[in-house]
């Protein structure tokens, strides 16, 4: 009898959890949202968002342009003296394209007139005052304007604390705060973000000729991959195994772990058996 | 069934039943604004040109919202106070002497300070009766989900008889245990009616992952036991979490009858004959053979309580 002839098929080595999107299915799923969160439930019309010149605050004015109409979003370009030329132009080319109205808040006077008090205050700190002056802009200019800030923060950074408290998160409402900034990226170029902004590094642009990436250590594109492992459940021995240098593992291990208490509201004291989101518990929405 | 009509021909019993589910999105905590969608429910279908439905099915907790934490105890209301506010908004929608129909319908339930996750089915008509109350035995309580924080565990499946067919309800998390199908199947139901509120996840392709992961479960499980399967959900955003109505029938056969989108609010509508409950299991006969095996499954399942750590439990007698 003639031998028979098997091809043996090989699956791939490990099957990583992909951080592939639809950005079709994602626009649509955001888009849904926030026209829930601000129109049905809020009763409001106009959202404020702080346009950069980043990728992330990009995708979120192109997101709420969609889902409210471009004249219902005002886009807040809130530039410091030291803030760089070209993020200031590249916010301008957002709300050029997405036809959003356009304000322009320059926050050195109110930043220095703290900092004078300051003298000898850290670049870090100083970029936290800004940080949380911008929030300061945002949320009276939506009192004036009738509107509800729009957050910017993506997953990657709210994982690895990479932004300031009670700024940055600070919005009622995100819709990019479950998206790693890999993804962030590719729902950009379906969005149609002009490139040079997707294409450019990522910069908290609180410190001249700073990066993202340069602050912490790694890239979005290997930090998110290690991210998704973790958060999915596997252990970083077996993280590193797929092939991530340990050292990798181990960085983006510490900052995840350490910074927990920055995506939690404030810790209070239990005194009583009604306290707050431990014995009285109600949704937001409710 | 084929029985002779009245000129001799040869006439098959379809048992038909005209279907309408509905998704919408609740108005949260206001049970008093979400009685009076489902009236509006009752009056579009009023003049829906196929008339009035034999059952209309409403998702999980369509009478507050799914994600309500410790406000269950301010939405919850006993089965017969729904069913009393239900005959009331049909006599108003629909006049007060309509026809008679069913509803099934996903609310909270408060039965003397017990909270569960409930699911009624009711005739409503000028004298409505409560059928059955299905309470929710799954609570998932974990990653998103809370439930058991805030309501307690229903205990059992029962197949009950309706004036359209033998029917089950399973509630959501229900539904993902292939067992839980299969009682109900035993038990002698043709329809199994299932409200839900799933919360959309997974965007990696054209739709959301839960979206196709209810469809395969549904598929499945209607194939598998011959039975025609009723999902209804929820949809809107609560709190973030997206909810995936895609309500859908499935037929007998593992064949997708009708599915709404997976967003907005939709009544969709078909008429199923139960006839094809038989010819489904004629054709893959799985009931059967598992009925014929049941004593054995009985014996393996037995072991694996007694297995268990926390003991083995008394069999009911």
């Amino acid at each position: 009898m003639a031998r028979a002839k098997f091809s043996v098929i090989h699956a791939p080595q490990h099957a990583e959890q992909s951080l592939r999107l639809d950005p079709a299915l994602t626009e649509r799923w955001l888009t849904a949202f926030l026209y829930d969160e601000i129109v049905k439930r809020r009763g409001m019309r106009n959202a404020v968002v702080g346009v950069s010149g980043g990728v992330d605050s990009a995708v979120v004015a192109y997101l709420c342009a969609k889902a409210l109409g471009p004249r219902s979003v005002l886009g807040v370009r809130m530039p410091y003296r030291t803030s760089s030329e070209e993020s200031y132009t590249h916010a301008g080319l957002v709300i050029r394209e997405t036809g959003i109205r356009d304000l322009v808040v320059d926050i050195s006077s109110a930043v220095d007139g703290y900092l004078e008090q300051e003298a000898d205050a850290s670049p870090r700190r100083k970029g936290n005052v800004m940080a949380r002056m911008r929030m300061v802009v945002l949320f009276d200019q939506s009192a004036k304007y009738g509107g509800i800030p729009v957050g910017t923060g993506n997953k990657s950074e709210r994982l690895l604390g990479y932004f300031t408290w009670h700024a940055d998160d600070s919005p009622p409402i995100n819709p990019i705060g479950d998206l790693f900034k890999t993804q962030v990226w590719q729902l950009a170029r379906h969005l149609g973000v002009p490139r040079a902004i997707i294409e450019k590094p990522a910069t908290a642009d609180l410190i001249k000729g700073q990066t993202d990436e340069d602050d912490l250590g790694i890239s979005y594109e290997k930090a998110d991959r290690i991210l998704q492992q973790l958060l999915t459940g596997y252990t970083l021995a077996e993280i590193t195994e797929q092939g991530f240098a340990e050292r990798d593992v181990q960085l983006v291990s510490q900052k995840v772990n350490s910074t927990h208490w920055k995506r939690h509201l404030p810790t209070t004291a239990v005194v009583s058996a009604t306290a707050i989101n431990e014995f009285y518990l109600r949704p937001v929405d409710y | 069934m084929a029985t002779p009509s009245a000129n001799g021909a040869m006439r098959v019993d379809r048992q038909a039943v005209a279907l309408a589910l509905v998704q919408f999105a609740p108005r949260k905590g206001d049970v008093d604004a979400n009685f009076e969608r489902v009236e509006q429910v009752f009056e579009a279908l009023r003049h829906d040109r196929e008339g009035f439905p034999n059952v209309i099915t409403f998702p999980e907790a369509c009478l507050s919202g799914y994600f309500v934490e410790g406000g269950v105890r301010d939405v919850a209301r006993a089965a017969k106070a729904v069913v009393d506010r239900l005959q009331k908004l049909a006599a108003r929608a629909c006049g007060k002497n309509h026809a008679p129909f069913d509803v099934v319908l996903g609310f909270y339930e408060d039965d003397a300070g017990k909270l569960y996750n409930s699911a009624l089915y009711a005739t409503i008509g000028q004298r409505s009766q409560l059928r059955h109350v299905h309470r929710k035995l799954f609570l998932p309580t974990y990653g998103i989900f809370d439930e058991e924080r805030f309501v307690s565990r229903g205990r059992g499946i029962e197949a009950f008889d309706t004036p359209h067919g033998r029917a089950a309800i399973l509630i959501c998390e229900d539904a993902c245990h292939a067992i839980s199908a299969t009682i109900a199947a035993l038990r002698g139901a043709q329809i199994i009616y299932i409200p839900s509120a799933s919360p959309g996840r997974g965007l990696e392709d054209m739709e959301p992952a839960n979206v196709r992961l209810w469809r395969d479960i549904t598929r499945v499980a209607a194939a598998e036991h011959g039975v025609f399967i009723v999902y209804a959900g929820l949809v809107g955003f609560e709190g973030g979490k997206g909810f995936t109505g895609a309500s859908k029938v499935m037929g007998p056969f593992g064949d997708l009858r009708i599915e709404a989108p997976f967003d907005g609010a939709a009544i969709v509508r078909t008429t199923i004959s139960l006839r094809d409950v038989s010819v489904a299991r004629a054709a893959l006969p799985a009931l059967g053979d598992l009925e014929a095996n049941l004593a054995e499954f009985s014996v393996m399942l037995d072991e694996e309580v007694e297995r268990r750590p926390s003991g083995g439990r008394k069999k009911r007698k």
